[in-house]
């Protein structure tokens, strides 16, 4: 699952592929002519829209394929460098460059493709664009105010639109399409040619257009995978139609007593259910986060079993049904519930004059495994804790 | 000896499917958007740290990047993109004829004159990416495909700003306004 750096790839080797994926860039942009400052301030006149093109159709590629590869459960959309939103700065920097653009005829990214075929407008906007950065450095304690003014974070378009993020792309293809049609129209008449929008033209772009919201009305639709996963699961825990491995609390307490080493034992109840009472030895990832990506290590590892409980056998199966999906760990459910144990170990009603030898040798059995799951416990709380891999946000952007 | 005439450039929509491609796949696999003006201010940094390196000692806004970038600014994800852009751009003019040394300007411009604006441009640039947080490929571009609201206001004040200005700047780019 995407990103793959730095999990999958190591940052050192990243930047091999920046060298890869920048050639693309570059290749890309001068292929469309942004090599060229006359084409670059073509749309500012009206007589060439190849950057709003290119920019625009580049966009909603890139958009389409971030909303696809997030359906299939291919790119953690969550974790994804989302660039900061400082209200003023976005507006007041945008509209400096807007000037510069004007001024210059080219933006960074393209003035250094403009500069490698070697054009030398292209070399003297990269020592202006460098002259201006050293400015904003050396004034940098005079503009932190405004620069840092007005954080709203990590904050998403159609968030700020009260729309799904979805609409929000139908809404996009929809504006570059109908905005591709009418730059046409105005190149056509600003070079005064004849009308270059032919039937074939019109059909062409049409299906292309289609396919675009096509795609996005798909992803809107169907299931994603984790809802299609989690479907599956309620599926088969209704027909019973899968073998679950399980234990009661009896052989639990049996096995952390004698290996407790060798299992993972899991609560998968909420944080504070987990806080009020729990297992001693056990860890606590709430049902509903379980498939996370952040807890897959837990469920891919070899070494030790997994044993599932939660305040129902239904939940303990569920977690057990995602922990097989998605792992490769050995899983065990617990049919006792966390409160039957609860009762069983550490509330244990003492015994009746007429009880069974069978009732005296579990609730002896109990007494004992109590108090050396309470040992067990104290041990470990002495020992370090192990370290949490934590799977943040991604850095990136132009700093 | 006859140079041979530059080839068409690729059709628009085209390029910017593959433009976008690129992106995607960057953002797959970094998780993060393609850049410029970040590996522009690398190269800024490192000349202030090898030229002036007490200023920079003495300078918070230096020390902090500083102590941010252990590797040195060099070191970065964006000044390897940018190195693989200009290997790209060249590799694509070279195939289609393109390369050579040459000063494009609008017709009624003299070169001092273009010199001079692109300079002027490139400054104001500079300066408004970092203001900004990125220019027209880390802000704009990048930001547009994972829907950054702070990316799409960028993109739309760039382009608005410049439409707005583009009249009182005419000279240097067209003959005359009909």
């Amino acid at each position: 699952m995407g990103p793959l750096v730095p999990h999958i790839i190591s940052s050192d080797f990243s930047l091999i592929i920046a060298i890869i994926l920048g050639f693309g860039f570059g290749f890309a942009l001068e292929q469309a002519g942004f090599g060229s400052t006359r084409k670059l301030v073509g749309l500012f006149y009206g007589y060439d829209f190849t950057v709003l093109k290119v920019f625009f159709t580049a966009g909603v590629t890139a958009m389409i394929g971030v909303i696809l590869l997030n359906h299939l459960g291919l790119l953690n959309i969550d974790i994804i460098y989302i660039n900061p939103t400082f209200l003023y700065a976005a507006l007041l920097g945008g509209a400096i460059m807007g000037v510069g653009f004007i001024i210059g005829g080219f933006c960074p990214g393209t003035s250094v493709c403009a500069a490698a075929t070697g054009k030398m407008d292209g070399m003297t906007f990269i020592i202006g664009a460098l002259l201006g950065i050293f400015v904003f450095t050396e004034s940098y304690p005079l503009i932190s105010v405004l620069d840092n003014a007005a954080n709203m974070g990590n904050v998403l378009m159609f968030e700020m639109l009260g729309m799904s993020r979805e609409v929000f792309a139908l809404i996009t293809i929809i504006i570059a399409v109908s905005t591709f049609y009418i730059v046409q129209k105005i190149e056509d008449k600003v070079n005064r040619r004849k009308a270059s929008i032919t039937k074939k033209s019109i059909i062409t772009y049409s299906i292309s257009g289609g396919v675009a919201i096509l795609l996005v009305l798909i992803t809107l639709v169907t299931p994603t995978r984790s809802e299609l996963v989690h479907q599956r699961i309620e599926k088969m825990l209704l027909e019973h139609s899968v073998h679950i491995t399980n234990m009661d609390g009896d052989e639990l307490a049996d096995e952390l007593i004698s290996q407790y080493y060798k299992y993972n034992l899991i609560d998968v109840r909420s944080k504070e259910d987990f806080d009020k009472f729990h297992i001693p030895t056990a860890i606590n990832i709430p049902l509903t986060e379980l498939s996370d990506i952040k807890y897959r290590a837990i469920l891919k590892q070899r070494e030790k079993t997994n044993i599932f409980y939660a305040e129902n056998d239904n939940d303990s199966k569920r977690a057990y049904l995602i922990a097989e999906y998605f792992g490769k760990a050995e899983n065990i459910a617990l049919t006792t519930s966390a409160q039957e144990f609860h009762k069983n170990y550490f509330d244990i009603e003492s015994l009746s004059e007429n009880a069974s030898k069978r009732e005296k040798n579990i609730y002896h059995f109990r007494v004992s495994a109590a108090t050396k799951l309470n040992e067990i416990k104290e041990a470990l709380s002495k020992m370090d804790k192990p370290v949490e891999k934590k799977v943040t946000r991604v850095q990136g952007g132009c700093s | 000896m006859m140079k041979e005439q530059p080839k068409k450039y690729m059709n628009p929509y085209l390029a910017g499917f593959i433009l976008g491609f690129v992106l995607l796949t960057t953002i797959y696999i970094t998780g993060r958007g393609l850049g410029a003006s970040g590996a522009l201010k690398s190269v800024v940094i490192e000349a202030v740290n090898d030229i002036a390196p007490t200023h920079a000692d003495n300078t918070d806004y230096f020390k902090h990047y500083n102590e941010s970038h252990p590797d040195g600014p060099l070191k970065s994800w964006l000044v390897f993109e940018v190195i693989g852009v200009i290997l790209g751009a060249f590799v694509s003019g070279l195939v289609s004829n393109r390369v050579g040394l040459k000063l494009e300007r609008g017709p009624n411009v003299t070169k001092s004159t273009r010199v001079a604006a692109a300079i002027l441009g490139g400054a104001l640039f500079g300066f408004g990416s970092q203001l900004a947080r990125g220019c027209t490929s880390g802000a704009a571009l990048s930001g547009m495909a994972v829907m950054s609201f702070g990316g799409i206001i960028t993109m739309l004040s760039i382009f608005g700003m410049a439409y707005g200005v583009a009249f009182f700047f005419r000279k240097l780019w067209i003959n005359k306004l009909k």
